[in-house]
């Protein structure tokens, strides 16, 4: 079963951090990583630039809207995903604790919806 | 008032605690419904909340407690008595109905309700968290978070373990004498799971898990006490002591976490360590040579680091090779090696770690990681143990040890160049 690991978390935290401390930060992320890939159970991972970075776009009525900022404003932030492969939602939990973010922020479990279950 | 409210409050909740399981194991030996007797307590629970601070607290709160909740399956059982027609179910509970008031004194079924959860045809996984919850009346969210579980997921596991409990006839008897070695085991295993989850939080910032170590070592007493002539049951409850004994010193001023050879032994539990001793040295007395006996004589050895400054690495060598004999768990075989390292240098224990390498359960193991990576820094073999750093760092979810990890890490690099 594929898993999303959403990760959310205050970006105001990691500005905080001293050089060393954010170094350390980013390397457990690689070792977790790393981690993954070797169980086998890796299928992708983004981190994502900080929501002023965002814009945000709809169509109403027939006209665009073009917004700037992110389309919810929280202190706790989408920061990135992981997406793994694995056997059950147990097995997506324990990796979830092992994710850095889950001591500096929160990890989101979400499951994949497979395709062949909503297309004909 | 206020005041009042709270004495009746504190006397609920330490009824609570003290009883729960004995009300349950009473209310629900007959029928095996378990499910029904916790809703029962727990109506009356809040029966005891509410007149309690009105009509004072009760001589026996236990035999008002079930006498309330007796009332309560008698009413839900009427209530389904047309659909069910469970003629010896009503005769049961016409028995207890008879019984009200005279039996002041709660017969204590415990024993038969631990061996019941760790029944064979009860999940393995799920045996640990129906104690906890039948015996001791944690909520399944807090079990879930414990456990590592999706709280709806621990819900649905807990109702089907009763259900199966009342539909498969799962007796609460204490086995005879052939069974309960093997049945015993079972009890055991599920009671040091409940504590190796608790243990996962050292510094006790989370007083939901801290909680858990405290009564899982409250179970094993409670198996000490009742099963006294079984080393196995007095042996786990020595190596919890043991281990619950260094609590505190796992974790320095600043919340860093603390190896087990760095520890300062001043900061040890003395007391806790005593009692433990008393445990090991019945055990030994008993003969023994069971896993928890042989586990709680390897922190025995670890203990006397007290009074001559160094561990008995010789001894735990030697119970390590007993352990490996004994239950073939590549755990054991890790530290067997960790203990190698220690008596005949890193190389010696690199190479036993070796033999394990191709462990499937090993893969994705924390502590083989670690351990792996700490021998290969100490044979100078700098690249290979940061790769295994790494490893470890990358499967670790305490930040604490996750962040001593990383300084090993810099520190052996730093070491290399």
């Amino acid at each position: 079963m594929e898993f999303t690991l959403l990760i959310y978390s205050d970006p105001a935290g990691l500005e905080k951090l001293s050089q060393a401390q954010a170094t350390e930060v980013l390397n457990a992320y690689g070792a977790y990583t790393g981690a993954l890939q070797s169980a086998g159970v890796y299928r992708g991972s983004n981190r994502l630039r900080p929501t002023h970075t965002a814009t945000t776009v709809r169509v109403k009525s027939g006209k665009t809207e073009v917004l700037n900022g992110p389309y919810v404003e929280t202190r706790e932030q989408l920061g990135g995903y992981f997406l793994i492969d694995v056997k059950d939602l147990d097995a997506a939990l324990s990796w979830a604790a092992k994710c850095p973010a889950a001591s500096h922020g929160v990890v989101e479990v979400r499951p994949v919806w497979p395709r062949s279950e909503f297309e004909g | 008032m206020a005041h009042d409210w709270i004495v009746s409050a504190r006397a609920a909740e330490e009824a609570a605690r003290r009883s729960y399981g004995k009300l349950i194991a009473y209310l629900a030996a007959r029928t095996r419904d378990v499910a029904g007797a916790e809703d029962a307590l727990s109506e009356a629970f809040t029966a005891a909340l509410a007149e309690w601070p009105v009509k004072g607290v009760p001589n026996a709160p236990e035999a008002w407690l079930l006498t309330v909740a007796r009332r309560r399956m008698v009413d839900a059982a009427r209530r389904r008595r047309l659909s069910e027609a469970a003629s010896e179910h009503l005769q049961w509970l016409a028995d207890l109905m008879s019984d009200e008031d005279e039996q002041l004194v709660v017969p204590d079924r415990r024993l038969g309700l631990l061996f019941a959860c760790a029944h064979p045809g009860i999940d393995r996984g799920v045996r640990a968290p129906l104690m906890l919850q039948v015996v001791l009346g944690f909520d399944a969210a807090t079990i879930a978070s414990a456990f590592l579980v999706a709280p709806a997921t621990m819900g649905q596991r807990l109702a089907r373990a009763k259900s199966k409990i009342r539909q498969a006839g799962i007796g609460f008897e204490v086995p005879e004498r052939d069974a309960l070695l093997e049945r015993l085991e079972a009890v055991l295993d599920a009671i040091y799971a409940a504590y190796a989850e608790g243990w996962s939080d050292p510094q006790g910032v989370d007083p939901q898990r801290r909680n858990l170590a405290d009564e899982a070592i409250w179970l094993g007493r409670l198996a000490a006490s009742l099963l006294p002539e079984q080393s196995e049951a007095l042996g786990l409850l020595s190596l919890m002591l043991h281990a619950h004994a260094r609590r505190h010193a796992r974790r320095g001023p600043s919340g860093d976490y603390v190896p087990l050879a760095e520890q300062d032994p001043a900061r040890w539990d003395a007391a806790m360590i005593e009692e433990a001793e008393t445990l090991l040295s019945k055990a030994n007395d008993l003969g023994g040579g069971g896993r928890y006996h042989l586990e709680a004589a390897v922190q025995s050895a670890h203990a006397v680091r007290r009074r001559t400054g160094h561990a008995d690495w010789p001894a735990i060598e030697r119970l390590y090779d007993a352990l490996c004999l004994l239950t073939g768990s590549p755990v054991a075989a890790l530290n067997r090696a960790v203990a190698l390292a220690e008596t005949r240098g890193p190389k010696a224990g690199l190479a036993a770690l070796d033999e394990l390498a191709n462990d499937e359960r090993l893969a994705n193991y924390q502590p083989y990681w670690a351990a792996r990576a700490d021998l290969l820094a100490r044979s100078g073999a700098s690249e290979s143990a940061q790769q295994a750093y790494d490893r470890a760092i990358g499967l670790e979810s305490d930040p604490a040890v996750r962040h001593f990890l990383q300084q090993r890490a810099a520190a052996s690099l730093d070491r290399s160049i």
